[in-house]
C-alpha cells in the first residue's frame, strides 16, 4: 500500500525522523493559510508548493492543464502559495511514473523553503537475496534510484540489518563516513539513519526512501521527501496507517475486488481471465498474449473460492467496458471445478453475456462441472487444455 | 527414490483442528502420509479423528511420536511463530503452507533458522509431495505418478498444471516441490536444484518461475555450472506490468529488476529448454528426455 508524501512525512516525525515544517491543504485558500502560517513561523518567505500524488518524478512532471507547470513550485509568499495551488488543484500531473493519462491532484503540501547545502539519497527495503532489510545510502540525492544503480552501483552504499539487533550504530557510522560527511552533521545524520531504520520496522514498511534527504545550510538533516510504502500483510497490526488510503489513487475496480479478498489487477487488454492461482493466472495472461491478443486483467480467485465469490469476480470483468472476450481457466486442486462452474452458471444468468466466454476446467469434479456448464443451456464454449482455450478465446474475442 | 520426503516420513500438522488444517490432515492420511501428530495449543491429550494424537507443543509432539516433518496450517499472524517452534524442536523439515505472513516476520525467521539443522519449504507454497508415498500440503493427490521428473515451482496450481502433463504423458513425478511465491522464504531453487541433481531416480527436472527477485537467475547460473540432467524451464508474467504485486507477494517487477524476460535469458543461456506456453512443460520435457 501506498501514501501521499504529506502522510509519510507525519509518520517519521511522529517516530523522530526530522521533517521540515508543513502543513497539508485540499483548496486554494487552505493553501494561502497554510503558506502564511509557516511564513510566520520561519521568517522567511520562501515556501514549496508540493502536488499530492502516489508517483514519483513530480518535480520534472508537468501539467495537462498547464504545460509550463511542474508538481513541485517554489514560491515568495501566500499569494503566490494561492495562485500556483489554484492551477494545480483539480488539474492532471504527467510523470514518468503516471503514465501518459497523469493523475488528478487533490491535495497539496506547503512546505518552509530549505537552504540546501546537499541532497543525498537514503533507502531502506527488503534484500530479497539475503532475506533481510538493507540500509541503503548515496550521494546521489535527487536523481533516480534506478539509473543511480545501473550507472554507477559504486556510488549505492549498502548495509544489511541483522533483525535481532536491529542497525547497528557502527552500521550508520559506517554509511555516514562512506559518503564523505564529517563532524556535527555526521553525528545527526548517524542519528538520521538509526531513527529511519527504526521507523521501517515500525511501521512494517515495504519501501522507505528518503531523497533526497538534505544538508542545510546551518547542519540539520532533513527527509526533505519521504515515499512510504507498507507491506500488505501486515497492515492487520496497523489500523492507522490503513486509515490513510486514498481511494482516489487506487482503480475502483480493484479496490472492489478486494472486498471479496480476490487478487485482482487492471490491464489495458480486451480479453478479461478469471483463474485460481497467481502462477496460473499469470500464464493464463501470457499465452492470450503469445496467440496475439491481450489480457485485460489479472485475476486470482484464490484456493478456498465460494460461489459467492466467483460470481463476484465474474461480475467485476463484465463491468469491464474493454472486455470483449472472457478466458475462465481452473485447475482444481481444493478448487471444485462444479463450485466454479455453479458460480459462472449464476453470474451470467444474473448479469447475462454479451461477449464471447470459454471455460476451461481441470480437476477435482471436473466431469460434474463440464455437464453443469452444458446443461445450463447458455452459450459457453469449452477448451480442452489452457492452450486450447486461450486459441478459442483469441478466435472468438472481436 | 525421491528427495525430501518419503514412505517413512512421519508427518506432524501444526494447526490440526483448523478448518484447512483438518481437511488436509485428512487428505494426506487417505493418500497413505504417515500422520502421527498434530499440535493446537490447548487441545494436547485429545484425538484428530479418533486417530492422530494431538499435542499442546511441537516439542511435545516431536518426543512422544518420533516426527521428522511439520507442515504448518496456522493463520498468517502466527505462522512465523508457528515456524520458528517447530525449528526449535529440531523437526528436520518444515513445511509452511499459509499465505499473508508479514514480510518483517519471515525476515525474522529466517535468521532464527541460521546454523540449525532445519529445513523450511515456503510460506505461501502448495507443499512437497512424492508419489504414492507422502503428501505434505494442499495439492490433489490423485494428479500425480511416480516417475522420472522432479518439479521445483513458486506457484501452487501451474505446478498442478506441469504435473498432471507429466501424468498424462507417462513421465511421473519423483518429488515435486513448491517453494512459495513470498519474497522471503526458506528453500530456493538452487537448493531444489541440487536436491534433484544429486537424485539418482531424477532423470530430468522442470523449473517453474515467476517474476521478481533473482532466484530464477541464481538458479539457472547453478544449472549451467553443476547440472547435466536435462532441465525444462516456465516463467509466468512475460505480460505483467512492472511495479503492480501480482497476487503473490514476491510477484513484482521493481526498479526495472524481475522481469520474465531477464529469468528466459538466463535459463536460455544455461541450457534450460523452454516451454514456449503452460500447455507444453509436459511435451518438453518428454522431447528433452528423447
Amino acid at each position: 500500500m501506498k501514501i501521499h508524501e504529506y502522510q509519510g512525512k507525519a509518520l517519521l516525525k511522529a517516530l523522530g525522523v526530522p521533517v521540515p515544517l508543513s502543513h497539508v491543504a485540499f483548496s486554494a485558500a487552505e493553501t494561502e493559510r497554510a503558506a502564511r502560517e509557516i511564513i510566520d513561523h520561519t521568517g522567511n518567505q520562501v515556501v514549496v508548493v508540493k502536488a499530492q500524488i502516489h508517483a514519483g518524478g513530480r518535480g520534472k512532471g508537468r501539467f495537462k492543464e498547464h504545460p509550463d507547470l511542474g508538481g513541485v513550485k517554489v514560491v515568495r509568499g501566500a499569494d503566490q502559495a494561492k495562485a500556483i495551488a489554484q492551477q494545480m488543484l483539480d488539474s492532471t500531473l504527467v510523470t514518468i511514473q503516471t503514465g501518459p493519462e497523469g493523475k488528478k491532484v487533490g491535495r497539496i503540501l506547503v512546505e518552509q523553503g530549505m537552504d540546501i547545502q546537499r541532497e543525498l539519497y537514503v533507502a531502506a527495503t527488503l534484500d530479497r537475496a539475503t532475506g533481510r532489510t538493507t540500509l541503503m545510502a548515496s550521494t546521489e540525492g535527487g536523481m533516480e534510484i534506478e539509473v543511480v544503480a545501473e550507472k554507477s552501483p559504486e556510488k549505492i552504499l549498502r548495509e544489511s540489518i541483522d533483525p535481532a539487533t536491529g542497525l547497528l550504530p557502527f552500521q550508520a557510522r559506517k554509511l555516514v563516513y562512506g559518503l564523505g560527511i564529517t563532524g556535527n552533521v555526521a553525528n545527526k545524520m548517524a542519528s538520521f539513519l538509526g531513527k529511519l531504520a527504526a521507523a521501517y520496522d515500525q511501521l512494517d514498511c515495504s519501501l522507505l526512501e528518503v531523497n533526497p534527504l538534505v544538508i542545510t545550510g546551518s547542519g540539520d538533516v532533513l527527509a526533505l521527501d519521504a515515499k512510504v510504502n507498507f507491506d500488505d500483510n501486515a497492515l492487520y497490526r496497523h489500523k492507522d496507517v490503513e486509515e490513510l488510503r486514498d481511494p482516489s489513487e487506487e482503480d475502483a475496480a480493484e479496490l472492489e475486488a478486494k472486498k471479496f479478498d480476490l487478487s485482482y489487477v487492471n490491464l489495458d487488454g480486451t480479453i478479461g481471465c478469471m483463474v485460481n492461482g497467481a502462477g496460473l493466472a499469470m500464464a493464463t495472461m501470457d499465452i492470450i498474449k503469445f496467440f496475439g491478443k491481450k489480457p485485460a486483467n489479472f485475476l486470482d480467485v484464490g484456493g478456498g473460492a465460494t460461489v459467492d465469490r466467483v460470481t463476484a469476480a465474474f461480475k467485476i470483468i463484465t463491468r469491464d467496458p474493454k472486455v470483449s472476450g472472457i478466458l475462465v481457466n481452473i485447475f482444481g486442486g481444493i478448487m471444485k471445478c462444479d463450485v466454479i462452474a455453479q458460480g459462472v452458471i449464476t453470474a451470467v444468468k444474473e448479469v447475462g453475456l454479451k461477449v464471447p466466454l470459454v471455460v476451461r476446467l481441470e480437476g477435482t469434479n471436473v466431469e460434474q462441472g463440464k455437464r453443469m456448464l452444458e446443461e445450463s443451456g447458455l452459450p459457453i464454449t469449452t477448451g480442452t487444455s489452457l492452450r486450447d482455450a486461450a486459441q478459442k478465446i483469441v478466435e472468438l474475442t472481436p | 527414490m525421491s528427495v525430501l520426503v518419503d514412505k517413512n516420513t512421519r508427518l506432524l500438522v501444526q494447526g490440526i483442528t483448523g478448518k484447512t488444517g483438518a481437511f488436509h490432515a485428512r487428505q494426506s492420511l487417505d493418500y497413505g502420509t504417515q500422520v502421527v501428530a498434530g499440535v493446537t495449543p490447548g487441545r494436547g491429550g485429545e484425538k484428530f479423528e479418533s486417530e492422530v494424537p494431538i499435542f499442546d507443543t511441537v516439542a511435545d509432539a516431536v518426543r512422544e511420536t518420533g516426527a521428522n516433518a511439520s507442515v504448518i496450517f496456522v493463520p498468517p499472524p502466527y505462522a512465523a511463530d508457528a515456524i520458528m517452534e517447530a525449528v526449535d524442536a529440531g523437526v528436520p523439515l518444515i513445511v509452511c503452507i499459509t499465505e499473508g505472513i508479514p514480510v518483517a516476520d519471515m525476515v525474522k525467521a529466517k535468521r532464527y533458522l541460521q546454523g540449525r539443522t532445519s529445513r523450511l519449504i515456503g510460506p505461501n507454497c502448495p507443499g512437497v509431495i512424492t508419489p504414492k508415498q507422502c503428501r505434505i500440503g494442499i495439492m490433489p493427490g490423485y494428479i500425480h505418478q511416480p516417475g522420472r521428473v522432479g518439479v521445483v515451482s513458486r506457484s501452487g496450481t501451474l505446478t498442478y498444471e506441469a504435473v498432471h502433463q507429466l501424468t498424462t504423458l507417462g513421465l511421473g513425478q519423483t518429488t515435486a516441490i513448491g517453494i512459495g511465491g513470498d519474497p522471503v522464504n526458506g528453500t530456493n531453487f538452487v537448493d531444489c536444484l541440487t536436491l534433484f541433481n544429486d537424485d539418482p531416480a531424477t532423470e530430468g527436472i522442470v523449473m517453474i518461475g515467476e517474476i521478481g527477485g533473482s532466484a530464477e537467475e541464481d538458479g539457472a547460473a547453478f544449472i549451467k555450472a553443476h547440472v547435466k540432467k536435462p532441465v525444462v524451464g516456465f516463467i509466468a508474467g512475460t505480460t505483467a506490468p512492472p511495479g503492480k504485486r501480482m497476487g503473490h507477494a514476491g510477484a513484482i517487477i521493481s526498479g526495472g529488476k524481475g522481469t520474465a524476460e531477464a529469468k528466459l535469458e538466463a535459463m536460455r543461456e544455461a541450457g534450460v529448454s523452454i516451454a514456449e506456453t503452460p500447455s507444453d512443460i509436459g511435451s518438453t520435457m518428454k522431447k528433452a528426455l528423447g
